[in-house]
């Protein structure tokens, strides 16, 4: 790779990055969520502080991790508790202030579906299910999904419901008692989507650059809504791609 | 019942499996992504149980196995994957396909899976949490139920009390009566072990009762709640143990693509399972070199005083 080439996945990677500015804490599962964090801390965050749902306040991996559970997350932490204190005493208790969620399925309200396509009882295909997405989801003031666009994945009806978003808009999620905000907008690989509207309608909301509306709605199962203003997302700068392949994923894991 | 405090609980695995899990019975094969006993979930296929119902909060690779090789009936957990590389093939073709036979599933959030432990653990008949609201999971398993706070802050979800009948928890090291000393992630080992009717301690290293006291902030689970220890190096393997072994992730990689055949699955299992006497035989078929390359390098933590009062 050279000059100002990059991957669809670099591109997430540093939009999510540039998004967690000034944040103190955020909430990391692996994969791209996890180089976006770890990215974030030598660019525009170094004050944030990683929490994983194993149980680690505070990481400092030396590595990138390969699992939420590697032993590189608890070697050099603030602190390391058991999972119920993570989920009471700092999900729960509201010191998440951003987190990273990604599914199998989500909807135009920011629902996700993580845990079967088909019918529940008779699934043709069983997924993970929540893990800790659906508490996440729940409790986390923000929410920044992260997921590549395909119609498949992008949905009308939802197979099965694991993760609250806006349930079904307008203010139904506050309504419903959730304490959390719910999802702020959908990191993808052609485009940021938000939720900036009474509806709390998903909605494009900018392009990368060499993306057209008409890309992103070819992958997306319903019509998709639009911003007033759509504006255009700059690539990634040298030093971020630097970052990236010789910091943060020197191996490429998730290129 | 073998909780005598001073009792010396040590034996072998087969000893445990034998005198502990019985066919029909519930067990927990705990810990989170690490300190995972697969040579417990080995010795429970070669002694060829039948009708478990497996708890986890992952199942990881070893439910994955153990549900390949016709041990279980029921799996209750809060996350069905192979963590950091994807599916748990075997689980999907049970649940997808009733391969080798049916699998019933009852699955939590992990909040909702921690908090049944926690129930459990301190015998209460529920445990209170804020999750599941706008979710369909309060249709897919209804053993969640949602109340309005009886002092009117809206809506909390309860979950039951969860009691094992039996679980298997592996760590750095106990004494002979299962004062059991764990460091890393800590996951929900301490609640499952006080949840649960019996508890195996399965460690990497045997001290004296008198290490166990200079550092007791360390202890997290008592011998009094212990009926067996078994001490197994290595035991954990494929899955780490902070700060003597990592993750052997090439093996997860390679279980990967292994466990998309079901048959290629029975021919792992007939390797290294079935065809080996206990894990000893399976750390020397690896051979030592195997796990030299696993070994992390030294990052100690500096003692801390505890003072003497006298």
């Amino acid at each position: 790779m050279s000059g100002t080439a990059y991957t669809d996945s670099e591109m997430m990677v540093a939009v999510a990055a540039r998004r967690l500015q000034g944040a103190r804490t955020v909430f990391v599962g692996v994969g791209l969520p996890n180089i976006a964090c770890n990215l974030a801390r030598y660019t525009v965050a170094p004050d944030l502080e990683l929490i994983y749902e194993s149980g680690v306040y505070g990481a400092r991996p030396e590595r990138l991790p390969l699992s939420i559970g590697d032993p590189t997350l608890v070697s050099g932490a603030i602190s390391v508790v058991s999972m119920a204190d993570l989920f009471g005493l700092y999900l729960q208790r509201g010191l998440v202030e951003i987190a990273l969620l990604g599914g199998a399925q989500i909807d135009k309200y920011g629902n996700l579906n993580s845990t079967v396509i088909g019918s529940y009882a008779k699934p043709k295909t069983r997924l993970p299910g929540s893990g800790g997405a659906l508490e996440i989801a729940t409790h986390a003031e923000r929410i920044f999904m992260i997921m590549r666009l395909k119609r498949r994945a992008f949905v009308d009806k939802l197979d099965f419901r694991t993760s609250p978003g806006h349930l079904s808009g307008g203010s139904s999620r506050a309504r419903s008692g959730l304490p959390g905000s719910g999802p702020e907008i959908v990191i993808t690989d052609k485009a940021i989507l938000n939720f900036a509207n009474a509806e709390k309608e998903m909605q494009l909301s900018a392009l990368y650059p060499g993306r057209a509306i008409q890309d992103v709605q070819a992958e997306v199962g319903w019509p998709l809504r639009l911003a007033e203003t759509i504006e255009e997302v700059a690539a990634p700068t040298a030093e971020e791609l630097r970052l990236i392949r010789e910091v943060v994923d020197p191996h490429g894991m998730y290129r | 019942m073998n909780k005598e405090k001073k009792a010396n609980k040590i034996m072998t695995m087969r000893q445990a499996v034998a005198a502990h899990v019985s066919d029909g019975c519930s067990l927990a094969i705990e810990g989170f992504t690490g300190s995972i006993s697969f040579a417990a979930g080995h010795e429970i296929m070669r002694q060829k149980r039948r009708d478990l119902t497996l708890i986890r909060m992952t199942p990881d690779l070893i439910y994955d196995q153990m549900i390949a090789a016709g041990t279980a009936r029921k799996l209750i957990c809060s996350y069905i994957g192979n963590p950091g590389v994807g599916s748990l093939y075997a689980i999907r073709r049970a649940v997808e396909k009733a391969l080798p036979g049916p699998l019933e599933i009852e699955e939590y959030s992990h909040y909702g899976l921690v908090g049944r432990y926690a129930a459990g653990a301190s015998r209460m008949p529920f445990f209170p949490l804020r999750s599941y609201l706008g979710t369909d999971m309060l249709e897919a398993n209804p053993l969640i139920k949602l109340i309005d706070d009886p002092y009117g802050s809206g809506k909390v979800a309860l979950v039951p009390p969860l009691n094992p009948d039996v679980a298997i928890l592996h760590a750095q090291r106990s004494d002979r009566h299962g004062n059991t000393q764990l460091w890393g992630l800590l996951g929900m080992q301490k609640e499952v072990a006080f949840a649960a009717q019996k508890v195996i301690i399965v460690v990497e290293e045997i001290i004296e009762e008198s290490v166990v006291r200079a550092d007791p902030n360390r202890t997290l689970i008592p011998g009094l709640i212990v009926d067996a220890v078994v001490h197994e190096p290595y035991g954990a393997h494929p899955s780490y143990v902070q700060g003597y072994y990592d993750r052997d992730t090439d093996f997860y990689l390679a279980w990967d693509k292994l466990s998309q055949e079901h048959g290629a699955v029975m021919a792992w299992l007939d390797e290294w399972v079935y065809g080996l006497e206990n894990h000893a035989a399976y750390v020397r078929k690896l051979g030592q070199e195997h796990f030299d390359r696993l070994k992390p390098e030294p990052l100690r933590a500096p003692s801390v005083d505890y003072g003497r009062y006298r």
